[in-house]
């Protein structure tokens, strides 16, 4: 572990995506401090242009994009976060009953996991979002029906072929039960891949998460980047800052998360350092 | 030739796939809080008392729900996905209407995509470490980082309000009547923008995925062999990687194919792009709940058609199938 | 170092050659100061263990080394070329049209994607203007060469509906294809069962007489040399130890580290002790029956094991002996319980175990423990060594510092420092590792250990070290011994009664002594006919071998 801490430090790109995602954090958390009124306070004349009296500008109701992007990034991180633990833990329950039992179990949580990688997964969660009506909580749930299958597979794959190896054998022939080989032998040794990969999921659900508040499915009551573009969109023409902005955090962001995604991949895994 | 009957067995696991949908539909309808007739006429209220009966009537809503189900599988299964009184048409017209313009947009996304990736891939993944590597690197990095939308916007202002080289929305020249090559180039510069968009995350996507494949295969034994024999390291790129390092790709394009569609529905509703993508956010405006089924159940079969093409495709390329 | 009656100009001249490793590796230079040249006409064999750089000379002389890894001094005179110094140009030129090469893995040699007549095609391709007709025609003669069956047939196949035998054929005929001057052979057979490795080597050899090739051959495998070559080098971490004619070195060798390698070569011969009086019944399977289904679509179901009886008695080593797929390790894990049956009785001092439960076979678990075969793979690299030994134990009740002390008495036992319990498994040697498995095995006071194929990836010398341990142990501890292997030599040394199976069947049993010296089966006749080196060990018997 030691070691991998080294190889991510050594990381430049990794080391730059951790700097800037922890400047979004202190953004985050400082919010309240930031600005009191919140991010739907009314601040001043509409539309006027970033370098005033407002940072980067305020959008065609007088409210100050700096601060609807910095209580975005609240809404953005926690979704991303809270969808993706329970993408991780979904799918890593599914993968690993389908990968270590194998057999008929296998083949019916693969046949699901398979459908749900075919169904148009931004089209589901629309509909899901809809049904359920726009909130923080039905965004999480949609995200996470469509988000756990690929870490489905991760995990089933990891399960099958650490649950062959000569080490696990070894375990069962010295009469471990099924707890013991899963929780002291199995999910040790997958989870750096686990890790990995369920970072850049983070990223992917911040995407997600996005695009269902631009077409308006987002949480009426919290402000997130999706909802600040798609409000900027009728005056594109005049004011380009209120679109600008709140996507260029969102690029900083989600790329931010990628390269510590990307480090931790190599990090952690380090046959795959010379790919 | 048992690998065609490979791909027979992949046409006949669609059948299943297809039926899954319809009971997911199902059960999404009644998820929805209220009566199922009422989500189904569509919450525009717009639906005549009449209409509602003869749909608690069809759907057999007083029936029990296992034999609710039989009802609404045997009215997917004869494609009759209902009637939108928003729009006054029967919901598979409507969406039949609009799946042109949206597989136009899909397509050329994808053709896109998939050609510059395996390009860009090839490049990064032949060049490790040099400046080809290092700029596709950086290109698929923040490409993967930017939402559609947002690119689409940026689009919008940078090259139809201050270069005004493109339109800014919509399929064609309103009122022109092009007809032939013009209105094919009518319609191609309405198409860069929206496509462009749609095109550039799964660019990135391809291009590591290749990237990754390429390097893969050049540590392979048979690349040390074709060395061995005296072919030219171009030769043993073309000769030999590429058609090995293509097929994660395939097989990455098949799973892709799903958000594709999901991503042509935000794409569509930035540039007016009149598919069934912005169908589906108006029918999202007037919670119109069962259009919204509909082209869920639409597109989850045009991602199923495309995945049987990427299994042929696979098939085509990988004589290990036959086994 | 070279005889002086030279056979005409050497037909490769390797020159004070030393191979540099990139920076972080064990050592600075993978091969140093190496002079050797190849007669022209003769096969020479270049041996060494694992990490001696042997292989890493095969691929410095056509310009293949691994990225990173550069020729740091020396020449490769071949001809009038420095293979050190040309270009590219000349390079591909030279590759093979006048030097051919052929690898270890024939699983992984050919293009999965292309025809392989389209692979042998290549070479013709690229140094000749033959016309299409023309080289088809020379392509199907070469697979004919070869004696691979139906030509014709073949060239339009893909190498996934070949085996591995007829894949290092393709790989050999491709490196034939243009008559080079100079072979390089990095392995050839070491990834083949040893009725086909047979096959190829005598088919080499026969290729190599009639074109009167040169071959430079690289092996691990004393074996192998006494059958192939015509002189050997010894090669130790990278430098030449010992050069010469074949049947002076095998018979009398000079250094130290010649004389260990050779030393550690279990011999081909019927073992003196008999197996006498045996103990009772310990472990019986009677009419075992295990088929694998059929995988994917128009797959066939594989046959594992075909109505398999055997009795394993206290105190007694049995081998079970066969090539890959013959069910041998399936047939351990199904009597160690690791694998289920489909039909058919297992029998622990007369308890049936066949279809007891999981739970149920908690307490049997502990008289059988089982040996793997690869020391890398059968140890949780994320657990520390003392808690891997102290696993069994822990789950059979006894307590934790309890296991402390015992795990202590077994590293001791094996030969393993104390301090070993706090250390991750990747810090050790494969042979270590090995010990470590043992100990696991040993943690439950086992009455049968069930090993398999415990020495088959471990260098020849490590090899012994670790058959020793075995054979220490078990006498110490009275254990009943289950051996799997496919190697007959460590069999004879190894075992009191033999095995031998043939897909999925016992083909033939017996002891040991009887089984060498007078095979009933033609399969056993032609098992112990393919041992490498036996025919050279038999007619060289009178004199020792070392």
């Amino acid at each position: 572990m030691q070691d991998a801490l080294l190889r991510f430090a050594r990381n430049r790109l990794a080391l730059l995506g951790a700097v800037v995602l922890l400047l979004v954090l202190t953004m985050a958390a400082a919010a309240p401090v930031l600005y009191p009124a919140g991010a739907f306070a009314l601040a001043g004349p509409p539309l006027q242009p970033p370098g005033g009296r407002f940072l980067l500008g305020t959008d065609t109701l007088g409210r100050d994009v700096a601060a609807g992007i910095v209580y975005g990034a609240r809404t953005s991180l926690m979704i991303g976060v809270v969808a993706t633990l329970a993408a991780v833990v979904l799918g890593v329950l599914i993968g690993a009953v389908a990968g270590y039992y194998r057999g008929k179990p296998d083949l019916a949580l693969m046949r699901i996991t398979e459908l749900f990688q075919t169904i148009p997964s931004f089209i589901l969660a629309i509909l899901l979002v809809a049904i359920l009506s726009p909130s923080a909580d039905s965004e999480i749930a949609a995200i996470t029906l469509v988000s756990w299958p690929g870490i489905a597979r991760l995990a089933r794959g990891e399960f099958a072929s650490l649950g062959g190896r000569e080490f696990v054998l070894a375990c069962v022939g010295l009469g471990a039960g099924d707890g013991r080989i899963v929780f002291r032998h199995l999910l040790p040794n997958c989870a750096s891949p686990l890790i990995a990969v369920g970072s850049l999921l983070v990223a992917n659900v911040i995407l997600f998460e996005s695009g269902l508040s631009f077409l308006g499915l987002g949480d009426p009551n919290l402000m997130s980047w999706g909802l600040m573009i798609s409000a900027g969109r009728e005056v594109l023409r005049s004011a380009w800052w209120i679109c600008t902005f709140p996507g260029l955090a969102i690029v900083a962001t989600v790329l931010a998360i990628n390269l510590i995604g990307d480090g931790l991949n190599e990090a952690l895994n380090p046959r795959l350092r010379d790919r | 030739m048992r690998r065609w009957i490979y791909a027979g067995g992949r046409l006949a696991l669609a059948v299943p796939v297809l039926f899954s949908i319809a009971v997911l539909n199902f059960f999404l309808i009644h998820l929805a809080p209220g009566d199922p007739a009422s989500v189904m006429a569509g919450e525009g209220g717009s639906a005549t008392p009449e209409y509602m009966a003869m749909l608690r009537h069809k759907f057999g809503l007083d029936q029990s729900l296992p034999l609710q189900l039989w009802h609404y599988v045997v009215n997917v299964a004869t494609l009759d996905l209902g009637y939108s009184f928003r729009n006054d048409e029967p919901v598979l017209t409507l969406i039949l209407d609009r799946l042109g313009p949206t597989l136009l947009l899909m397509g050329t996304a994808f053709v896109i995509s998939v050609g510059a990736g395996i390009l860009l891939g090839l490049l990064a993944g032949t060049g490790r470490n040099s400046w080809r590597d290092g700029a596709s690197s950086i290109l698929a990095l923040l490409a993967s980082a930017t939402p559609s939308f947002w690119l689409g916007l940026m689009l919008i202002v940078l090259l139809s309000i201050r270069l005004g080289w493109l339109p800014t929305s919509g399929y064609e020249t309103i009122g022109s009547f092009y007809e032939g090559r013009a209105y094919a180039l009518d319609v191609g510069r309405h198409l860069i923008m929206p496509a462009l968009s749609l095109a550039l995350f799964y660019l990135a996507l391809y291009t590591r995925v290749m990237r990754a494949s390429v390097i893969e295969q050049m540590n392979m034994d048979y690349v040390v062999t074709a060395r061995a024999k005296g072919q030219t390291e171009l030769g043993i790129i073309f000769g030999h990687i590429l058609r090995n390092a293509l097929l994660p790709v395939v097989t990455m394009a098949g799973v892709q194919a799903g958000n594709l569609i999901g991503g042509s529905v935000i794409v569509e509703s930035v540039f007016g792009w009149p598919g069934i993508g912005t169908l589906a956010f108006a029918a999202l405006q007037g919670r119109d709940l069962n259009l919204l089924l509909g082209i869920f159940l639409v597109s989850a079969c045009v991602v199923v058609a495309i995945n049987l093409m990427v299994d042929l495709a696979y098939v085509a390329l990988d004589p290990r199938m036959d086994m | 170092m070279n005889d002086a009656f030279a056979l005409g100009p050497p037909a490769l001249s390797i020159e004070g050659l030393s191979i540099a490793l990139p920076p972080g590796a064990d050592r600075p230079h993978a091969v140093e100061q190496l002079d050797l040249k190849l007669n022209p006409g003769e096969i020479t064999c270049l041996v060494g263990e694992s990490g001696s750089g042997k292989s890493m000379v095969a691929r410095a002389v056509l310009g293949l080394l691994p990225p990173r890894v550069r020729i740091a001094a020396g020449a490769l005179r071949f001809g009038a070329t420095d293979l050190v110094q040309a270009d590219e140009t000349r390079l591909r030129a030279i590759r093979g049209a006048e030097i051919g090469m052929i690898f270890q893995e024939p699983m992984t040699a050919l293009n999965p994607l292309h025809r392989v007549g389209r692979q042998v095609d290549e070479v013709f391709r690229l140094h000749t203007d033959l016309s299409r007709r023309a080289r088809r025609e020379r392509v199907v003669q070469l697979l004919a060469d070869v004696h691979l069956p139906d030509p014709e047939r073949l060239y339009r196949a893909y190498p996934h509906q070949l085996s591995g035998g007829q894949r290092q054929r393709m790989v050999i005929a491709m490196a034939l294809a243009l008559g080079p001057k100079l072979l390089i052979a990095d392995e050839p057979t070491t990834a083949l069962d040893v009725t086909t490795q047979a096959q190829i080597l005598a088919q080499l050899r026969e290729l190599q007489r009639e074109r009167g090739t040169s071959v430079l051959f690289i092996t691990h495998d004393f074996g192998v040399v006494a059958d192939i070559a015509d002189r050997v080098a010894v090669l130790q971490r990278g430098r030449l130890v010992e050069e010469g004619r074949r049947d002076d070195v095998l018979r009398s060798p000079v250094h130290p580290y010649t004389r260990l390698l050779l030393a550690a070569v279990p011999r081909l011969q019927a073992p003196r002790r008999r197996a006498g009086n045996l103990g009772p019944p310990l472990l019986e399977a009677r009419n075992l029956r295990k088929t694998y289904p059929r995988r994917g679509f128009g797959g066939s179901a594989t046959v594992a094991l075909d109505d398999v009886s055997l009795v394993l008695r206290r105190g007694e080593t049995l081998g079970l002996v066969g090539e890959s797929g013959s069910g041998k390790s399936t047939l351990a894990r199904i009597l160690t319980c690791l694998a289920r049956v489909d039909s058919g009785e297992i029998l622990l001092g007369g308890e049936a175990l066949a279809r007891l439960g999981r739970r149920q076979l908690r307490p049997y678990r502990r008289r059988m423990q089982m040996v793997f075969q690869d020391p890398y793979a059968s140890l949780d690299p994320r657990q520390r060594v003392g808690d891997i030994i102290a696993e069994g134990p822990l789950i059979h009740g006894m307590s934790r510092a309890a296991t402390r002390a015992r795990v202590a008495e077994l590293l001791n036992l094996v030969g393993l420092q104390e301090t070993a319990a706090e250390r991750y498994p990747h810090e050790f040697s494969g042979g270590q590792r090995q010990r470590i498995g043992i100990a696991r095995a040993l943690a439950l006071e086992p009455e049968i250990l069930v090993a398999d194929e415990p020495v088959s990836a471990l260098d020849v010398s490590v090899q012994a070290q670790v058959l020793q341990l075995l054979a220490n142990i078990k006498g110490k501890l009275g254990l009943s011994m289950l051996f799997v292997t496919h190697d007959l030599r460590v069999a004879l040394q190894v075992c009191d009664r033999i095995a031998v199976m043939r897909a999925g069947r016992i083909v033939e049993m017996g002891e040991a002594a009887d089984v060498y010296a007078a095979p009933s089966h033609p399969y056993t006749r032609a098992l112990f006919a393919a041992v490498p080196g036996a025919h050279w060990e038999q007619s060289h018997a009178a004199e020792p071998v070392s």
